[in-house]
Parts: structure tokens; C-alpha cells; sequence
């Protein structure tokens, strides 16, 4: 006669990274996001392709804030990466601490970023390549700036007492966002300084 | 051998009120469990739980509906234009409104009729028929839903106003410029496609993960229904093609508002590459419009023919080939361009090759019908018509693929002829049958065969006598977009039977809402299984219970229900009377995802009213950029980011592990 019963061995509820349903999700949102910027640098491709004359004013951009920048982000994946594995490892403190750090590195970033955009000698709409200058990169901001606002969420969290144990699938998805921002800045940057540079 | 097939087959001879089947459902619902699993599953009453419901059949089914008020939006401005069109040099609509017109035709039936259509019945079927309880992320669907119906009453917005988008659905620039164009029309365009693509986007991403994580135990990849694999395809595709029509449409708002030069050609911007982004996605998404309906003729027209579907792992294969072919072929659109010599042929080299895995399938639909013993129901009708409408479109297809006959053919009635027969030939018609097939599922009740006789008849009738003369017009040198035509041209006799075979498909649709609302209301019980299925669905009862399954079942075959007759003695059968249970909590089982195998229980989660509440605030925010009203758009803003950390919350710590609940 066949009845309702508990099963002798356990199965994990939710789950955590490729376990659960959300580090999925995440996945699909990092490649939707990342072809987004696959047609934005073969937009900037085409119209430097087709563009008559230099398509930079002024020749290449300089490198003098970019590459700061760059080691500035580059490095909040690190500490990132490490807040994450803290956290794994029981130290909340220092999880926060390098949580903390990963934060002043992104708005380090963003600071660069926004001087180097003052600097400029040209605005939006004084060609097709300020247009897509501003475009690509400033998308790439708003992305830098929609993970910093997770980051100080999760930060607030943490703080709070909000995150346990049982919620490393929060910090596993920021950090996984987190590194696609840093990553897909990489391709930014070689579409916008080292390209010019190259032909 | 006489199944509860041949006696669906007799409709009208049985009594109206007993059920078609009358057999219990082939899942076991065990008494006990049943109640508390409907306890823990259902709605909560009243206007809660209808805002706030994240049931996937209760989704799905919005879905459909919605798209088909949207699908007679759309017939009723595809009518105006044809009283337009009946005789030369009409005057009953201006050239602008014509505009107007034919754009909105164009964006409603492609963007809010075909993939929602779609995803409707995607949404409804993908987990009663991969064995599981819902979706992978609930809420996340009903905010699909939502966010459809917000960006739709956004693309109509100034609709009434006389300033609707009026530069046709694929919108080219530089007719779409601010200099050409300066009105709000255009930028309702931009910033609508913007809002809907983000509902397309999360109901993809929604399907992929569902597909990897959400099935019966067993469900492995080579037993997946086709449409499931239609609907994949197409997530993928969607995920991967939304982000350029975005991108083109956020490009359009800027070089419109912002004095960018994107497409604007004194700064040095290019309008072609307007074109470039916009058909990168948009041949995708002819073929996202198409596959998973195509699937759905694999899935239903053989449980019509009392067989399998023949040569099921190359429809599957062919299914995906078209997809990747799919993303090579979008300069077929910018044939007459003028691009170099060497790109066209590429593209029109891989524009012939994309007519093999279409083929494929075609070849299997006709063979699963000549080897199969054939019901003539009204579903069988719709499914083996689009194997006919199909072939026709598919080989104007072929023909516009061909670079010279294409420099003649571009922008005539013979594209429209061409368009109409693969949209509406694969699309609507497969629709219409698979309504036919699924509305005993949906609503435990059947709908009139001898009432969808004269749907069918109609339609198909009235289809053929609207678009097969168009072929002619276009070959005539009819254009296309063009409000009116002069008495000389020798248009006016075409044209007139073209409207009438127009008005006589407009009866035959109808005809058929108004045959689902009367099935609705008085159809006759369905029961379980009234067409002798073969799938997962057909194993619940009609209308499936909240959770689906009250055990989740074990998958041994690609037939769960047909198996007494296709399995040699020995080998091993679904088991859907015993398994996991899973009654402690609104639960579900996700499992591996290449080899199905349980890996983890899934706290679902309850009726949310964060999903709506999304919606709405992306309103104002889509508002104030339309408007240009910073403070609105921060309003919207503001709103939308209080919304996402509130559905990002964590939830209450639980168990990390839990002993599974199993029955058997």
C-alpha cells in the first residue's frame, strides 16, 4: 500500500551557486548584458570604419587617468572576490572590511572616470565619435554604478545582520556581477585606447 | 482499437455532458496530499491574489488573452487600410494616417501579438509538460506579463492623439530623424521598444533557466517536447538579439533629443547603421515568432495522427540550425543598399541554406501524417494548413534570397505577400490549432468541431483570397507603404478581392472568439485527456490543480502516456503514482541540468505584488524621458530601485537541507 513517507537521505534547499535557480538567472542576465556591449563596440567599430578622415579628434585619448582607473577596478574584483571568501569562511569582519575596500576602489572608478569625461575638448553632440565615446563608456558606468549600488546594498546588509550564513547566495551573485562590470571594462578599454592606437 | 481519440472524434454525436474522458487523471493525486498541497498552492482570494498571483497557468493564460485583444487591435488597422486600398484614389484616410496605420499594424502584431502569443502558451505548457510545478522564477514571470501590458498601453499612448509611431515597424532612419519627422511619434517608438524589450528579456531568461533546472526527474534533453525546444531556441536567441534593437532605439532617442550623430549624417553618423542593429535583431526575432509555434505542430498535429512525430531528433536539431543560421542572415533585408558585392552573397548564400532545417521539419510533418492513422479534427485542419501556407511563404522566401529577383521584389506587395504568409502561415494558424488542442487542458472544456469546420473554412478561405493576389500586385509593381494608387495602374479589381478575402478572414477570427467564449461557458467536459495524448499535461486533470503534480513524476520515455503501447515488454516505464511529494511548504524539485537527476528542493515563492508594483514605476520613469520631466522620470526611478531591493531582500534563513517528502 503506497503512502506518503520521509525520505531517508537529505536534499539541499535552495542551494547555493550552480545549486540554486538564481545563479542561473544571473548567468543569463551577464551574457544579455555582455552582448549589449558586443553591439555597442561594433557600433564604434562601424562608424570609425566608415568615417571619413581621422575619427578621433585629436588623436588617440590619453592613458594618464584611463590606466589608474583601470588597476582601480581591476583590483575591486580581487577584493571583491575576497570579501566573498571571508564571508565563506565565518570572518564577517573582515568580509565587510574588503567589502568596504571594494566599494572606495568602484567609486574611485567612477571619480576617474568622471574627470576624465570634464576633461574632454568636445561634448555629446559634436560628432559620431563624442556620440559613441559618451555612449559606450558612460553605459559602462551606469553598470559600474548599478553594481556599487548592490555592493553598498549588500554592505548595509551585511551591517545590519540581515546576511547569515544561509545567504552566500547573495554575496556569490554581487561578486559574480561585480566581475563582469571589471571584465567587460577590458573590452572598453581596448575598444577606446588601444584601438586608435592600432591603425 | 477504439481510444478516447475516436471517441473525441465523435464530438457532436455524445451526450454535451459527459466528459470526452471520463477516465481519472493518469497522475496520481493522493487524497490526503491533494488538499494540503491546494491549501499551500493556491491564490490568495480576491484582488490580492489576482494582482499579485504568480501561477504560471493563471500567467500563461493572461498572456494569450492579452495578445489576442492585441491580435484584433492589430486586424482592425490591417482593415481601415484595405477599405483604403479597395478602389484607386481613395481619400477616406490621409497619407499620415496611412502611416500611422500600417506602423502600428506592423509593431502590434510582431511585438505584441506573435511572441507573447507564444510565450502565453510556453508559459502555460513548459511545466506541466517538463513535470514540475511552475516556472524557476515566479515572480519573475508575472513581471514579464506586466511589463508587456505596460509597454503595450505605452506604444498606444499617443495612438489617440493622432501621434503614433508612423514610420513603419523596422522604423528606418533618416525618415525617422528629428529633422524628418519632429512629432513625439518616433520617440514613443524608441522609448516603447525600449520598455518591451525588457519584458522579452526576463521572460527569456526565465524559459533558459527553467529548461535547465525545472523538470521531472528522467525529463532528459532527447525527451523534451519540441515546443520546448521551439521556446529555448528562441529565449536564447531573444537574450542575445534584444540588447541591438535597444541599443539602435536608445541611439534613435538620443540623435532625436539629445543632437547626437549616431544615424544624423552631418556629424558623420552613418543611417545604415541603424539598419544593421535593428535587423541583427530583428531576423532573430522572425524566426523567435515562428519556432516555438512550429513546435507546437510537432508536439500537437501527431497526437492527431496517432503516432510520434517522425524523425523527432532532427526537428530538434533542425530547430536550433535555424536559430544559428538565423543570426547570418540579416542583410537579406539591406539587399538593395548598396553594400559590396561580396557581403550580399554571403548572406544570400546563407539565406538559401536556411530553407534546409525548415525543410526538415516540413518533411516531417508530411511524413508523420501519411504514415499516421488521421483524425480530421479541427486542429488537424489549422496544423496541416500551416504545412501548406508554410511552403508557399517559405518559397517566396527562397525567391527573395536570390540577390537579382530581390532587386525587384524589395519593397512590393509581393514582400507583404511573402511576410504574411510565413507570420500568419506558421504563426497565427498554428495558434488557432493549438487553442483548439489545448483549450480542453486550460478550461476542462472542449470546443465546437462543427462551429471550427466554418472557423477553419474562413479563415483559410479568406487567408488565401487576401495574400496569394498580393503575390500578383508585387510582381504587378504594386509598392508597398504607399496610401493610395491611381485608376491607370490597373491595381483596383486585385485590390478590391484582396479586401474582401480580408474581411472574410476578420469573420472566421471572429467567429472563433466567439466560439472559445461559448466553449467557455457551456462547452462539453473535456476530462483528463480527451485527445489521447501523449505528454505530461495530459496526465493532470482539466484545468490542472495549482501545484500540477501532487507527486512528481519520474520520466522513463518521450510518451509518459503512451507507453503500454510503444515499449517493448521489459523496458522501463514512467512512474506517475509514486515519487517525490514534497508537501512541507510550497516546494519544488530542481534537478541537474543536462542529466535531470534531483539536486535540489525549491522554496517557491507566494502571490507578490512587487511584480506590478515594477511595472507601474516604470511607467513614470518611461514617462519622463518621453516628456522629457526629469522630476518624473526621478519619481519612476527612485521607485523602481525601492522596488528591487525590496524583491532582493534575503529571505528568512532556512534549513540548508531538508529530508525530501516522497510518496510510494
Amino acid at each position: 500500500m503506497a503512502r506518503a513517507a520521509t525520505a531517508s537521505t537529505a536534499l539541499p534547499v535552495h542551494g547555493q551557486g550552480v545549486v540554486g535557480t538564481p545563479w542561473w538567472g544571473m548567468l543569463c542576465l551577464i551574457a544579455t548584458e555582455g552582448i549589449l556591449f558586443v553591439y555597442l563596440i561594433f557600433s564604434y567599430g562601424y562608424l570609425a570604419s566608415q568615417s571619413r578622415g581621422s575619427f578621433v579628434p585629436g588623436g588617440p585619448p590619453a592613458l594618464g587617468l584611463a590606466l589608474p582607473a583601470t588597476i582601480l577596478l581591476l583590483s575591486s574584483s580581487g577584493t571583491a572576490e575576497w570579501s566573498k571568501r571571508a564571508a565563506r569562511g565565518g570572518n564577517l569582519g573582515l568580509s565587510r572590511l574588503a567589502l568596504g575596500l571594494t566599494l572606495l576602489l568602484g567609486f574611485g572608478f567612477v571619480i576617474l572616470s568622471g574627470v576624465e569625461w570634464s576633461k574632454k575638448p568636445f561634448a555629446l553632440h559634436d560628432s559620431a565619435y563624442s556620440s559613441i565615446y559618451f555612449l559606450l563608456t558612460g553605459t559602462h558606468l551606469a553598470h559600474v554604478f548599478a553594481g556599487l549600488l548592490a555592493l553598498v546594498v549588500l554592505l548595509i546588509w551585511s551591517l545590519a545582520g540581515r546576511v547569515h550564513a544561509g545567504h552566500d547566495q547573495h554575496r556569490t551573485l554581487v561578486t559574480l556581477y561585480w566581475h563582469f562590470v571589471d571584465a567587460v571594462w577590458v573590452f572598453v578599454f581596448a575598444t577606446v585606447y588601444l584601438s586608435p592606437r592600432l591603425v | 482499437m477504439s481510444t478516447t481519440f475516436d471517441r473525441a472524434a465523435g464530438l457532436a454525436r455524445g451526450s454535451p455532458q459527459e466528459p470526452v474522458d471520463a477516465s481519472p487523471p493518469a497522475s496520481l493525486v493522493p487524497p490526503a496530499a491533494g488538499d494540503k498541497l491546494k491549501d499551500i498552492w493556491e491564490d490568495s482570494p480576491g484582488l490580492r491574489g489576482w494582482f499579485g498571483t504568480v501561477d504560471h497557468k493563471r500567467i500563461g493564460i493572461r498572456y494569450l488573452i492579452t495578445a489576442f485583444v492585441f491580435l484584433a487591435i492589430g486586424g482592425i488597422e490591417a482593415l481601415a487600410m484595405r477599405v483604403q486600398l479597395a478602389q484607386a484614389d481613395n481619400h477616406l484616410l490621409s497619407p499620415e494616417q496611412y502611416n500611422q496605420l500600417f506602423s502600428m499594424h506592423g509593431v502590434t502584431m510582431i511585438f505584441l501579438y506573435a511572441m507573447p502569443i507564444l510565450s502565453g502558451f510556453s508559459n502555460y505548457l513548459w511545466p506541466l509538460m517538463l513535470g514540475s510545478r511552475d516556472m524557476a522564477f515566479p515572480r519573475l514571470n508575472a513581471l514579464s506579463f506586466w511589463l508587456y501590458v505596460a509597454a503595450g498601453l505605452f506604444l498606444y499612448v499617443s495612438f489617440p492623439l493622432g501621434a503614433a509611431p508612423n514610420d513603419g515597424w523596422f522604423n528606418y532612419v533618416p525618415n525617422g530623424s528629428a529633422e524628418f519627422d519632429p512629432g513625439p511619434n518616433i520617440d514613443v517608438y524608441c522609448l516603447g521598444m525600449i520598455f518591451l524589450g525588457i519584458s522579452t528579456v526576463v521572460g527569456a531568461a526565465n524559459f533558459v533557466v527553467t529548461l535547465l533546472r525545472m523538470r521531472a526527474p528522467g525529463m532528459s534533453l532527447n525527451r523534451l517536447p519540441i515546443i520546448v525546444w521551439g521556446t529555448l531556441t528562441a529565449s536564447v536567441a531573444n537574450l542575445l538579439a534584444i540588447p541591438a534593437v535597444s541599443l539602435a532605439c536608445l541611439m534613435l532617442w538620443f540623435d532625436r533629443n539629445l543632437g547626437t550623430h549616431f544615424f544624423e549624417i552631418s556629424g558623420g553618423g552613418q543611417p545604415l547603421l541603424w539598419q544593421h542593429l535593428f535587423w541583427s535583431f530583428g531576423h532573430p526575432w522572425v524566426y523567435a515568432v515562428v519556432l516555438p509555434a512550429m513546435g507546437i505542430v510537432s508536439d500537437a498535429l501527431p497526437v492527431h495522427c496517432r503516432r510520434p512525430l517522425v524523425g523527432y531528433t532532427l526537428v530538434a536539431m533542425a530547430t536550433v540550425t535555424t536559430m544559428v543560421v538565423g543570426f547570418g542572415v540579416w542583410l537579406h533585408h539591406m539587399f538593395a543598399t548598396g553594400l559590396p558585392a561580396l557581403a550580399l552573397s554571403f548572406f544570400s548564400a546563407a539565406s538559401f541554406a536556411i530553407a534546409i532545417p525548415s525543410a526538415i521539419s516540413v518533411f516531417s510533418w508530411i511524413a508523420t501524417i501519411w504514415t499516421g492513422r488521421v483524425r480530421i479534427t479541427v486542429p488537424f485542419l489549422f496544423f496541416a494548413s500551416v504545412i501548406l501556407l508554410f511552403v508557399i511563404g517559405g518559397v517566396s522566401g527562397v525567391m527573395t534570397a536570390s540577390l537579382a529577383l530581390d532587386w525587384e521584389l524589395t519593397d512590393t506587395y509581393f514582400i507583404v505577400a511573402h511576410l504574411h504568409y510565413v507570420l500568419i502561415g506558421i504563426n497565427l494558424f498554428a495558434v488557432v490549432g493549438a487553442i483548439y488542442h489545448w483549450f480542453p487542458k486550460m478550461t476542462g472544456r472542449m470546443m465546437s468541431e462543427r462551429v471550427g469546420r466554418w472557423v477553419f473554412g474562413l479563415m483559410f478561405g479568406g487567408f488565401n483570397l487576401a495574400f496569394l493576389p498580393m503575390h500578383w500586385l508585387g510582381l504587378l509593381g504594386m509598392p508597398r507603404r504607399v496610401y493610395t494608387y491611381g485608376p491607370d495602374m490597373g491595381f483596383g479589381v486585385t485590390n478590391l478581392i484582396v479586401t474582401i478575402g480580408a474581411f472574410l478572414f476578420a469573420v472566421g477570427i471572429g467567429l472563433f472568439f466567439v466560439s472559445m467564449l461559448v466553449a467557455r461557458l457551456a462547452g462539453r467536459p473535456a476530462g483528463p485527456n480527451p485527445w489521447d495524448g501523449p505528454s505530461l499535461e495530459w496526465s493532470v486533470s482539466s484545468p490542472p490543480p495549482p501545484y500540477n503534480f501532487a507527486v512528481i513524476p519520474l520520466i522513463a520515455s518521450r510518451h509518459p502516456l503512451w507507453e503500454s503501447r510503444l515499449l517493448e515488454k521489459g523496458e522501463p516505464h514512467s512512474r506517475l503514482a509514486e515519487g517525490y511529494l514534497l508537501d512541507e511548504g510550497k516546494e519544488t524539485l530542481g534537478v541537474t541540468p543536462l542529466d535531470g537527476e534531483p539536486d535540489v528542493i525549491l522554496k517557491m515563492p507566494g502571490d507578490s505584488l512587487l511584480p506590478l508594483a515594477l511595472s507601474v514605476a516604470l511607467l513614470p520613469l518611461f514617462g519622463g524621458l518621453l516628456l522629457e520631466l526629469a522630476w518624473l522620470g526621478g519619481i519612476g526611478a527612485l521607485a523602481v530601485l525601492v522596488i528591487l531591493i525590496l524583491w532582493f531582500r534575503p529571505h528568512e534563513a532556512t534549513r540548508s537541507e531538508e529530508k525530501a517528502r516522497v510518496y510510494g
